[in-house]
Protein backbone atom coordinates (compact mmCIF):
# COMPACT_ATOMS: atom_id res chain seq x y z
CA UNK A 1 0.00 0.00 0.00
CA UNK A 2 1.14 3.54 -0.77
CA UNK A 3 1.59 5.63 2.38
CA UNK A 4 -0.15 9.00 2.56
CA UNK A 5 3.23 10.73 2.80
CA UNK A 6 4.07 9.95 -0.83
CA UNK A 7 1.02 11.79 -2.08
CA UNK A 8 1.66 14.72 0.24
CA UNK A 9 5.30 15.06 -0.83
CA UNK A 10 4.41 14.82 -4.52
CA UNK A 11 1.69 17.45 -4.10
CA UNK A 12 4.06 19.73 -2.15
CA UNK A 13 6.70 19.41 -4.88
CA UNK A 14 4.14 20.15 -7.61
CA UNK A 15 2.86 23.17 -5.68
CA UNK A 16 6.39 24.54 -5.33
CA UNK A 17 7.11 24.03 -9.04
CA UNK A 18 3.89 25.94 -9.80
CA UNK A 19 4.89 28.69 -7.38
CA UNK A 20 8.24 29.02 -9.13
CA UNK A 21 6.43 29.30 -12.46
CA UNK A 22 4.14 32.03 -11.13
CA UNK A 23 7.00 34.04 -9.64
CA UNK A 24 9.64 33.62 -12.34
CA UNK A 25 7.92 33.59 -15.74
CA UNK A 26 7.41 36.76 -17.78
CA UNK A 27 4.67 35.50 -20.08
CA UNK A 28 1.24 36.00 -18.48
CA UNK A 29 -0.06 32.73 -19.93
CA UNK A 30 2.88 30.90 -18.34
CA UNK A 31 1.89 32.45 -15.00
CA UNK A 32 -1.62 31.02 -15.44
CA UNK A 33 -0.07 27.61 -16.23
CA UNK A 34 1.78 27.82 -12.90
CA UNK A 35 -1.50 28.59 -11.12
CA UNK A 36 -3.03 25.51 -12.74
CA UNK A 37 -0.19 23.37 -11.40
CA UNK A 38 -0.76 24.76 -7.90
CA UNK A 39 -4.52 24.09 -8.05
CA UNK A 40 -3.88 20.51 -9.19
CA UNK A 41 -1.45 19.93 -6.33
CA UNK A 42 -4.07 21.15 -3.86
CA UNK A 43 -6.65 18.85 -5.40
CA UNK A 44 -4.34 15.82 -5.06
CA UNK A 45 -4.02 16.69 -1.38
CA UNK A 46 -7.78 17.03 -0.89
CA UNK A 47 -8.58 13.71 -2.56
CA UNK A 48 -5.69 11.93 -0.76
CA UNK A 49 -6.87 13.19 2.63
CA UNK A 50 -10.40 12.05 1.82
CA UNK A 51 -9.19 8.57 0.89
CA UNK A 52 -6.75 8.06 3.74
CA UNK A 53 -8.31 9.78 6.72
CA UNK A 54 -12.07 9.75 6.34
CA UNK A 55 -13.50 7.93 3.30
CA UNK A 56 -16.98 7.74 4.89
CA UNK A 57 -17.28 11.53 4.77
CA UNK A 58 -18.35 12.85 1.36
CA UNK A 59 -17.04 16.36 2.21
CA UNK A 60 -13.61 15.62 0.74
CA UNK A 61 -15.06 14.82 -2.68
CA UNK A 62 -17.49 17.76 -2.62
CA UNK A 63 -14.58 20.07 -1.74
CA UNK A 64 -12.50 18.76 -4.66
CA UNK A 65 -15.40 19.32 -7.07
CA UNK A 66 -15.74 22.96 -5.96
CA UNK A 67 -12.00 23.41 -6.55
CA UNK A 68 -12.52 22.13 -10.12
CA UNK A 69 -15.30 24.67 -10.74
CA UNK A 70 -13.24 27.55 -9.33
CA UNK A 71 -10.24 26.53 -11.46
CA UNK A 72 -12.36 26.53 -14.62
CA UNK A 73 -13.79 29.98 -13.82
CA UNK A 74 -10.33 31.35 -13.02
CA UNK A 75 -8.86 30.15 -16.31
CA UNK A 76 -11.75 31.53 -18.38
CA UNK A 77 -11.50 35.01 -16.87
CA UNK A 78 -7.69 35.01 -16.82
CA UNK A 79 -7.33 34.10 -20.48
CA UNK A 80 -10.03 36.59 -21.49
CA UNK A 81 -8.09 39.32 -19.66
CA UNK A 82 -4.86 38.29 -21.39
CA UNK A 83 -6.49 38.32 -24.84
CA UNK A 84 -8.11 41.72 -24.20
CA UNK A 85 -4.75 43.03 -23.03
CA UNK A 86 -2.98 41.69 -26.11
CA UNK A 87 -5.53 43.44 -28.34
CA UNK A 88 -5.05 46.81 -26.70
CA UNK A 89 -1.40 46.92 -25.75
CA UNK A 90 0.11 44.20 -27.94
CA UNK A 91 1.98 42.63 -25.04
CA UNK A 92 1.43 39.84 -22.54
CA UNK A 93 4.73 40.28 -20.72
CA UNK A 94 3.82 40.68 -17.07
CA UNK A 95 6.30 43.46 -16.26
CA UNK A 96 5.17 45.64 -19.16
CA UNK A 97 1.60 45.64 -17.87
CA UNK A 98 2.18 48.46 -15.39
CA UNK A 99 -0.71 50.87 -15.97
CA UNK A 100 -1.87 50.52 -12.36
CA UNK A 101 1.63 50.62 -10.94
CA UNK A 102 2.42 53.60 -8.77
CA UNK B 1 7.90 -2.76 -2.80
CA UNK B 2 4.56 -3.62 -4.28
CA UNK B 3 3.39 -3.11 -7.85
CA UNK B 4 1.23 -0.18 -6.73
CA UNK B 5 4.21 1.59 -5.20
CA UNK B 6 6.32 1.17 -8.33
CA UNK B 7 3.40 2.43 -10.40
CA UNK B 8 3.02 5.44 -8.11
CA UNK B 9 6.72 6.26 -8.33
CA UNK B 10 6.67 6.06 -12.13
CA UNK B 11 3.56 8.23 -12.44
CA UNK B 12 4.84 10.67 -9.86
CA UNK B 13 8.15 11.01 -11.65
CA UNK B 14 6.50 11.63 -15.03
CA UNK B 15 4.08 14.15 -13.48
CA UNK B 16 6.82 16.07 -11.68
CA UNK B 17 9.17 16.06 -14.67
CA UNK B 18 6.39 17.34 -16.94
CA UNK B 19 5.45 20.06 -14.44
CA UNK B 20 9.09 21.17 -14.28
CA UNK B 21 9.09 21.34 -18.08
CA UNK B 22 5.88 23.45 -17.97
CA UNK B 23 7.64 26.17 -16.00
CA UNK B 24 11.03 25.92 -17.71
CA UNK B 25 10.43 25.57 -21.46
CA UNK B 26 10.58 28.74 -23.54
CA UNK B 27 8.11 27.59 -26.17
CA UNK B 28 4.59 28.29 -24.85
CA UNK B 29 2.90 25.66 -27.05
CA UNK B 30 5.25 23.05 -25.61
CA UNK B 31 4.50 24.31 -22.10
CA UNK B 32 0.78 23.81 -22.73
CA UNK B 33 1.43 20.29 -24.09
CA UNK B 34 3.56 19.42 -21.05
CA UNK B 35 0.69 20.68 -18.90
CA UNK B 36 -1.51 18.04 -20.56
CA UNK B 37 1.04 15.35 -19.57
CA UNK B 38 0.98 16.63 -15.99
CA UNK B 39 -2.82 16.61 -15.91
CA UNK B 40 -2.89 13.03 -17.22
CA UNK B 41 -0.49 12.03 -14.43
CA UNK B 42 -2.79 13.62 -11.86
CA UNK B 43 -5.75 11.75 -13.38
CA UNK B 44 -3.86 8.46 -12.92
CA UNK B 45 -3.15 9.45 -9.31
CA UNK B 46 -6.90 9.88 -8.79
CA UNK B 47 -7.39 6.34 -10.09
CA UNK B 48 -4.78 5.09 -7.60
CA UNK B 49 -6.75 6.92 -4.88
CA UNK B 50 -9.96 5.05 -5.82
CA UNK B 51 -11.52 8.30 -7.02
CA UNK B 52 -12.47 7.20 -10.54
CA UNK B 53 -15.04 9.97 -10.93
CA UNK B 54 -12.37 12.59 -10.40
CA UNK B 55 -10.10 10.91 -12.93
CA UNK B 56 -12.86 11.23 -15.54
CA UNK B 57 -13.63 14.83 -14.52
CA UNK B 58 -9.91 15.63 -14.71
CA UNK B 59 -9.67 14.28 -18.26
CA UNK B 60 -12.90 15.91 -19.46
CA UNK B 61 -12.57 19.34 -17.82
CA UNK B 62 -8.82 19.90 -17.47
CA UNK B 63 -7.49 18.10 -20.52
CA UNK B 64 -10.56 18.47 -22.72
CA UNK B 65 -11.44 22.08 -21.97
CA UNK B 66 -8.86 24.03 -19.99
CA UNK B 67 -5.73 22.95 -21.87
CA UNK B 68 -7.47 23.55 -25.22
CA UNK B 69 -8.31 27.05 -23.95
CA UNK B 70 -4.64 27.54 -23.07
CA UNK B 71 -3.50 26.41 -26.51
CA UNK B 72 -5.96 28.82 -28.16
CA UNK B 73 -4.75 31.68 -25.98
CA UNK B 74 -1.14 30.88 -26.88
CA UNK B 75 -2.01 30.89 -30.58
CA UNK B 76 -3.94 34.18 -30.32
CA UNK B 77 -1.05 35.94 -28.59
CA UNK B 78 1.81 34.47 -30.55
CA UNK B 79 5.28 35.91 -31.07
CA UNK B 80 5.19 38.40 -28.23
CA UNK B 81 7.61 36.56 -26.04
CA UNK B 82 9.45 35.01 -28.94
CA UNK B 83 12.11 32.40 -28.48
CA UNK B 84 14.76 35.13 -28.34
CA UNK B 85 13.17 37.11 -25.52
CA UNK B 86 13.97 36.13 -21.94
CA UNK B 87 11.47 33.64 -20.55
CA UNK B 88 12.26 34.48 -16.92
CA UNK B 89 12.31 37.79 -15.11
CA UNK B 90 15.28 39.18 -13.20
CA UNK B 91 14.24 37.71 -9.86
CA UNK B 92 13.96 34.11 -11.02
CA UNK B 93 16.77 32.98 -8.71
CA UNK B 94 14.97 34.43 -5.72
CA UNK B 95 11.78 32.70 -6.92
CA UNK B 96 13.57 29.35 -7.16
CA UNK B 97 15.02 29.86 -3.70
CA UNK B 98 11.57 30.71 -2.29
CA UNK B 99 10.01 27.62 -3.89
CA UNK B 100 12.77 25.40 -2.46
CA UNK B 101 12.40 26.93 1.00
CA UNK B 102 8.63 26.41 0.85
CA UNK B 103 9.10 22.76 -0.14
CA UNK B 104 11.60 22.21 2.68
CA UNK B 105 9.27 23.89 5.17
CA UNK B 106 6.27 21.83 4.04
CA UNK B 107 8.35 18.64 4.21
CA UNK B 108 9.57 19.36 7.73
CA UNK B 109 6.12 20.38 8.93
CA UNK B 110 4.54 17.24 7.48
CA UNK B 111 7.24 14.97 8.93
CA UNK B 112 6.35 16.05 12.43
CA UNK B 113 2.71 15.12 11.88
CA UNK B 114 1.56 11.79 13.30
CA UNK B 115 -0.65 10.84 10.34
CA UNK B 116 2.20 11.12 7.86
CA UNK B 117 2.62 7.37 7.27
CA UNK B 118 -1.07 6.43 7.33
CA UNK B 119 -2.14 3.63 5.01
CA UNK B 120 -5.60 3.82 3.46
CA UNK B 121 -8.46 2.16 5.34
CA UNK B 122 -10.31 -0.57 3.47
CA UNK B 123 -13.59 0.38 1.84
CA UNK B 124 -16.71 -0.59 3.78
CA UNK B 125 -20.40 -0.48 2.94
CA UNK B 126 -20.47 3.08 4.30
CA UNK B 127 -17.98 4.31 1.73
CA UNK B 128 -19.80 6.84 -0.47
CA UNK B 129 -20.32 6.06 -4.13
CA UNK B 130 -20.82 8.50 -7.00
CA UNK B 131 -24.56 8.29 -6.30
CA UNK B 132 -23.97 9.50 -2.75
CA UNK B 133 -21.81 12.35 -4.04
CA UNK B 134 -24.54 13.44 -6.48
CA UNK B 135 -27.22 13.28 -3.80
CA UNK B 136 -25.05 15.18 -1.32
CA UNK B 137 -24.46 17.96 -3.86
CA UNK B 138 -28.19 18.67 -4.27
CA UNK B 139 -29.56 17.84 -0.83
CA UNK B 140 -30.30 20.70 1.58
CA UNK B 141 -28.53 18.76 4.36
CA UNK B 142 -25.48 18.40 2.19
CA UNK B 143 -23.67 20.79 -0.09
CA UNK B 144 -26.43 22.45 -2.10
CA UNK B 145 -25.32 25.99 -1.18
CA UNK B 146 -21.66 25.55 -2.23
CA UNK B 147 -22.94 23.79 -5.35
CA UNK B 148 -25.25 26.67 -6.28
CA UNK B 149 -22.60 29.26 -5.47
CA UNK B 150 -20.22 27.39 -7.79
CA UNK B 151 -22.82 27.48 -10.58
CA UNK B 152 -23.38 31.21 -10.10
CA UNK B 153 -19.61 31.70 -10.11
CA UNK B 154 -19.31 29.79 -13.39
CA UNK B 155 -22.07 31.85 -15.03
CA UNK B 156 -20.52 35.09 -13.77
CA UNK B 157 -17.09 33.99 -15.03
CA UNK B 158 -18.56 33.10 -18.42
CA UNK B 159 -20.35 36.44 -18.82
CA UNK B 160 -17.30 38.30 -17.54
CA UNK B 161 -14.96 36.46 -19.92
CA UNK B 162 -17.19 37.22 -22.91
CA UNK B 163 -17.50 40.88 -21.90
CA UNK B 164 -13.77 41.36 -21.30
CA UNK B 165 -12.63 39.59 -24.47
CA UNK B 166 -15.27 41.20 -26.70
CA UNK B 167 -13.60 43.17 -29.48
CA UNK B 168 -14.71 46.81 -29.31
CA UNK B 169 -13.87 49.40 -31.90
Amino acid sequence: MIPLSWYLILAAAMFCVGLYGVLARRNAIAILLGIELMLNAVNINVVAFWRYLNPENIAGQAFALIVFAVAAAEVAVGLALIIALYRRRNTIVAEEIDLLKW
Amino acid sequence: MTVMQILFLLIGLVTLAASVMVVSTRNMVRAALYLIVTLFGVAVLYVLLNAGFFAVVQVVIYIGAISILFIFAVMLTRDVTGLQAAAFNRTWLLAAFLALVLFGGLFLALQGWSGFETVPPAFTDDTPTIRDLGLALVSPDGYVIPFEVASVLLVAAMIGAIYVAWGRK
